[in-house]
This record gives structure tokens, sequence and C-alpha cells, in this order.
């Protein structure tokens, strides 16, 4: 139980914007990132004009550059290799971490014997694993997707092998009981139970991936956001290096908004409303 | 008031059931345990706290394997067996009917359960999450999710344990209701004597613990019949069969 409270901490984050049904609360923290934000592009607009220097471009220049990308249409198309990484990289990390850190969870024996595997693969830098993975794959999709999933498997795992060891068995005799099948077991008992480390590995998750994306498609890809920020990086153009980096940061913002959020919405509509 | 399934009743005879702790201290919580209820029958196992009662019905539900001994559920008709536990247990986030519905084989998830659900006094909660609902409400939940199973045999530990006097006495007479419209086989744990001579046809006296049974005490009247004049007489008799036993 406390565990799920604990869980519960993490939602609520999530949840905090829409617990309440109120128009006036629902608008308050919305407009209340919008000032932020603005703000925070005047200082850079201030900075950029105190210290003018093409290393240093305000945020004008870096509009013009993502105004020219998107009409060549250069800039969606290295959007959309990486976010297809990301999400490829996201499913595989999410299911097969999931699978082991349950396993894990729930056999003590299995445990103990692969805990220092866990302890390993979490220390091991993620720039090993990217070189090792195209040295031994060669410069290939599957090579570049499966090193960013395996560089986040032990955080999924760590995060579902305390949700496996949080779980309540007195739903499992229920269904015992009742003669649930295998495939109701998982709807109805287990997925529910894990929802919110589901919700904290995935949030903790697509941050961490979409940064090691970038850094597998700078080594070895010829497209995608990190590709392009090479590029430029070969042309000192900070301004482009900025225009991909903002344009994708956007992009990631917008999934959590529209995805993220609303399916956490969805998934504990159950949960007690705060009175 | 026809018997549903065929005459087998559930025979328990549990030789030894003991329990070994992570310090190596064992307790032996059953030892020759055995007794009958006729098919159709609602029995009550009457025992002191800690003697045994729900280690009974974890070891006749399937939940517990490492005893010794057997036992036989009452066979025919549905097969199914259904469950009241000690907390109502339902899932939190599913509504008070998909709770209900998810507990139905496949070919009953579609049947009609306003009848149930009217007798409960559960009409306007089905779509309520369990969060929703007091708990006496919750228990008449988890008691329309066992009989909607239209199971072959039923159990119920302490299932109005920890409500209060009234609300308690209101459910046990919804539990005859629904359970009258159609005989069930039923064990029913508890520890409260004046609840097992309202509900049950007999009572199963157990020691304490290691628990093995003491005696049964047959109830031939029927349960309209029992009056607070009749209870009486039955709590009179009842302690001179079984001196000490409150
Ligand atoms: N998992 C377990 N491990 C060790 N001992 C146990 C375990 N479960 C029950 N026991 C012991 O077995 C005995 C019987 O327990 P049980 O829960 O069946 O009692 P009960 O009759 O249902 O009591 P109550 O009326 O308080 O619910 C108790 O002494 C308890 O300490
Ligand atoms: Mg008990």
């Amino acid at each position: 139980m406390t565990a799920r409270e604990g869980g519960d901490r993490t939602l609520g984050e999530a949840a905090g914007i829409s617990g309440r049904s109120a128009p006036a609360a629902t608008l308050m923290p919305a407009l209340t990132v919008t000032v932020s934000l603005l703000g925070l592009g005047l200082l850079w607009s201030l900075a950029a004009n105190a210290w003018p220097s093409p290393a240093f471009p305000g945020p004008g220049q870096v509009w013009q550059v993502l105004l020219r990308e998107a009409a060549s249409g250069d800039l969606f198309y290295h959007l959309g290799a990486t976010l297809g990484r990301v999400a490829a990289a996201y499913l595989v990390a999410m299911i097969a971490g999931s699978v082991i850190g349950i396993l894990l969870g729930s056999y003590r024996r299995a445990d103990r014997f692969f805990n220092p595997w866990v302890i390993l693969f979490l220390n091991i830098p993620a720039l090993v694993i990217i070189v090792l993975a195209y040295i031994w794959f060669g410069l290939n999709e599957a090579a570049a997707i499966g090193a960013v999933a395996v560089n986040k498997i032990p955080n999924v795992v760590v995060t579902m092998r305390e949700g496996a060891r949080a779980l309540d068995p007195s739903y499992a005799e229920m269904a015992a009981v009742y003669r649930f099948g295998p495939l109701d077991r998982v709807r109805h008992i287990l997925l529910p139970q894990l929802q919110p480390y589901l919700a904290a590995a995935s949030r903790s998750g697509i941050a961490l991936i979409w940064k090691i994306v970038l850094v597998v498609e700078l080594l070895g890809r010829s497209n995608g956001v990190g590709f392009q920020i090479h590029l430029y990086f070969q042309l000192f153009d900070v301004a482009a290096i900025l225009a991909y980096t903002l344009a994708f940061v956007a992009v990631m913002l917008v999934i959590e908004l529209l995805l993220v959020q609303p399916v956490e919405r969805h998934a504990t509509r159950w949960r007690r409303r705060p009175a | 008031m026809q018997p549903v399934g065929a005459a087998a009743p559930l025979r328990v005879d549990i030789a030894e059931k003991t329990f070994r702790s992570a310090q190596g201290v064992s307790v032996t919580a059953l030892k020759n345990l055995s007794f009958e209820v006729p098919n159709g029958e609602f029995a009550c196992l009457l025992g002191p706290s800690g003697c045994g009662k729900t280690t009974t019905l974890r070891i006749l539900l399937g939940l517990d394997r490492q005893f010794s001994g057997s036992f036989q559920l009452p066979e025919g008709g549905s097969n199914r067996i259904a469950a009241v536990f000690q907390e109502p247990t339902l899932l939190p986030w599913r509504t008070v009917e998909q709770n209900v519905r998810l507990a139905l084989p496949k070919e009953l998830r579609v049947k009609n359960l306003d009848a149930l659900f009217d007798t409960l006094g559960l009409a306007g909660m089905r779509s309520l999450y369990p969060a929703e609902l007091s708990l006496g409400l919750a228990r008449r939940a988890a008691l329309a999710r066992a009989f909607a199973t239209e199971p072959a045999v039923l159990f119920l530990d302490e299932p109005f344990v920890s409500l209060d006097g009234r609300t308690a006495g209101q459910l046990r007479r919804l539990l005859l209701d629904v359970w009258s419209a159609r005989p069930t086989t039923a064990l029913m744990v508890t520890h409260n004597l004046a609840e097992a001579l309202a509900l049950a046809d007999r009572i199963i006296v157990l020691s304490p613990r290691p628990s093995h049974v003491l005696g049964v005490f047959d109830i031939g009247l029927p349960r309209q019949h029992r009056g607070p004049e009749a209870t009486n007489d039955l709590l009179r008799s009842f302690h001179q069969k079984f001196p000490g036993v409150s």
C-alpha cells in the first residue's frame, strides 16, 4: 500500500493540472507556463543584444533558420526520423524492461542472481554501448535503436521490479478463485497495479531516450536531429543547432501534453478525487 | 427451495496444516479437522479468533496447498466456487458492475444482473468505483459478485466484520434474501454466535488451535421462525451442548 502511495506522488505532478475541473484552475497553470517561457525568451534576447556574436544568436535569428528549414522540408524529415527512433527504442525498452523487471520482482532467487547484472548495465556509459553496438552490428538502424533501448532497459527494470514487489496478492487470489483467464489477469489485475510504475518509467524514459538518440545519430546515422546538429557543428552554425534542438523539445512537449497526460488521466480516473 | 446441483456434499478431511515461519517456528493451525456440509445447506464455522478458520477456507479455495488430508467440493451444476473475503477485495480501478461481470465466466458475462443489484440495493451504484462506496456498500458488491457467478459452493469469511450492528443486521437479511432465491451450499466463517444462529442450518464449532471440530449444532428451526424468543431458546440449548463456547 505504501508503495502505491509512493507511485501516487509521481503521478500527482502530472495529475495536478487536471485534478480540478474549474476552467480558471486549468487556465492558470497554462498562463504561468506561457509567461515563464516568454520571460526566458526575453532574457535570451537581451543577452544576445548585449553580446552580439555569431556563436550566440538571438531568438529572432533562430526563428528565421527554423522557418527556412521548415520551408525546405528538411526540418520535418529529420524530426520525423528522430521521432521514429525515439518511439521504437521506447517501445523496445518498455516492453523488455517491464517483462524482466516483473520477473525479477516476482522471483526472489532470480532477482538475487541477476541483480549484479542490472547494476552493471546501469553503470555502463551510454556512449560505450552505442560504440560497441555499431562495431558489432554495423552502422544500421537496428543497432542504433537497440543501443538506445539497452541504455534505457536497466532503469525500466529497476522501476518495474519495485512495482512487482508492491503487487497486492489478495487481488491475484480473488482472480484465482473466480478463475480469471490469463489475459484478464494481465489487463484487470496486473497492469492497473503497475500503472504508476509504468508511468514513472515512461516519464523518465522518454527524456533519457531522446537525448541518447541524438548521440546515436551523431555517431552513425545519416539523418535525424542528431545528424543535423553534427553537421551544423562542423559549420559552427549555432542558430541552426538551436533551431533543431528547440523544434525537437517542442515536439516532445506536445507529445507530453497531448498523449502522455491524457493517457495518465484516463488510467487514473478511478482514484478518488480530492474533495 | 430446491437445492441446486447433484447431491454430493462438501466434505472436508484435513489431517494437519502447519505453518513454518521464517525463523523456523512452526505453528499447527489445524489437526484432524473433518466435517460435512450437505448439498444446499448453509453452514457456519464458529471458533475463537486465530483458531484457523481463514486457513480452512483458504485450503478449500485452493489458495493454500501445503497441507495433509483431502477435501471434496460439491459437484454438479456449475462446479464454480465463489468467495466473499474478509476484506471486500474489489478491484479499485473497475466499477461495481465491471467488478461483478469480470468474475463471471465468458458465457455469463452479458447476463442480466438487474434483479441481483436490486435485491442488494446496489441499483444506483453500478457505475461507481469502489473508492466511492462505504464499507457496507463495498461488502454488498462483494456479495453481488459471489452470487452472480451462480456457484456450486460459496465461502464467506466474516463478511460482516467491522460494520456497525444495524448495517451488519441489514446485510445479513440481504444475504438471506439472495441465498434463498437460489440455495447454494455455503460455508461461512464467523466468531459471532448470534450471527450464526440467525443464518445457518448448522453450526460447526471449532476448538482453539490446533483446531478440530468440537461438535455440530443442528438448527432444525426454519429461519423465518427464529424470532427473539426462539433465538433465546436456541442460545440456551447451544450453551448446554457447548459450555464455555461463547
Ligand atoms: N501465513 C502464515 N504464516 C504463519 N502462521 C500463520 C499464517 N497464517 C495464519 N497463521 C497462523 O495460523 C493460525 C490460524 O490463523 P487464521 O487466520 O486461520 O485464524 P482465524 O480463525 O481466521 O482468525 P480470525 O478470527 O482472527 O480471523 C493463527 O495462529 C495464525 O497465527
Ligand atoms: Mg480469519
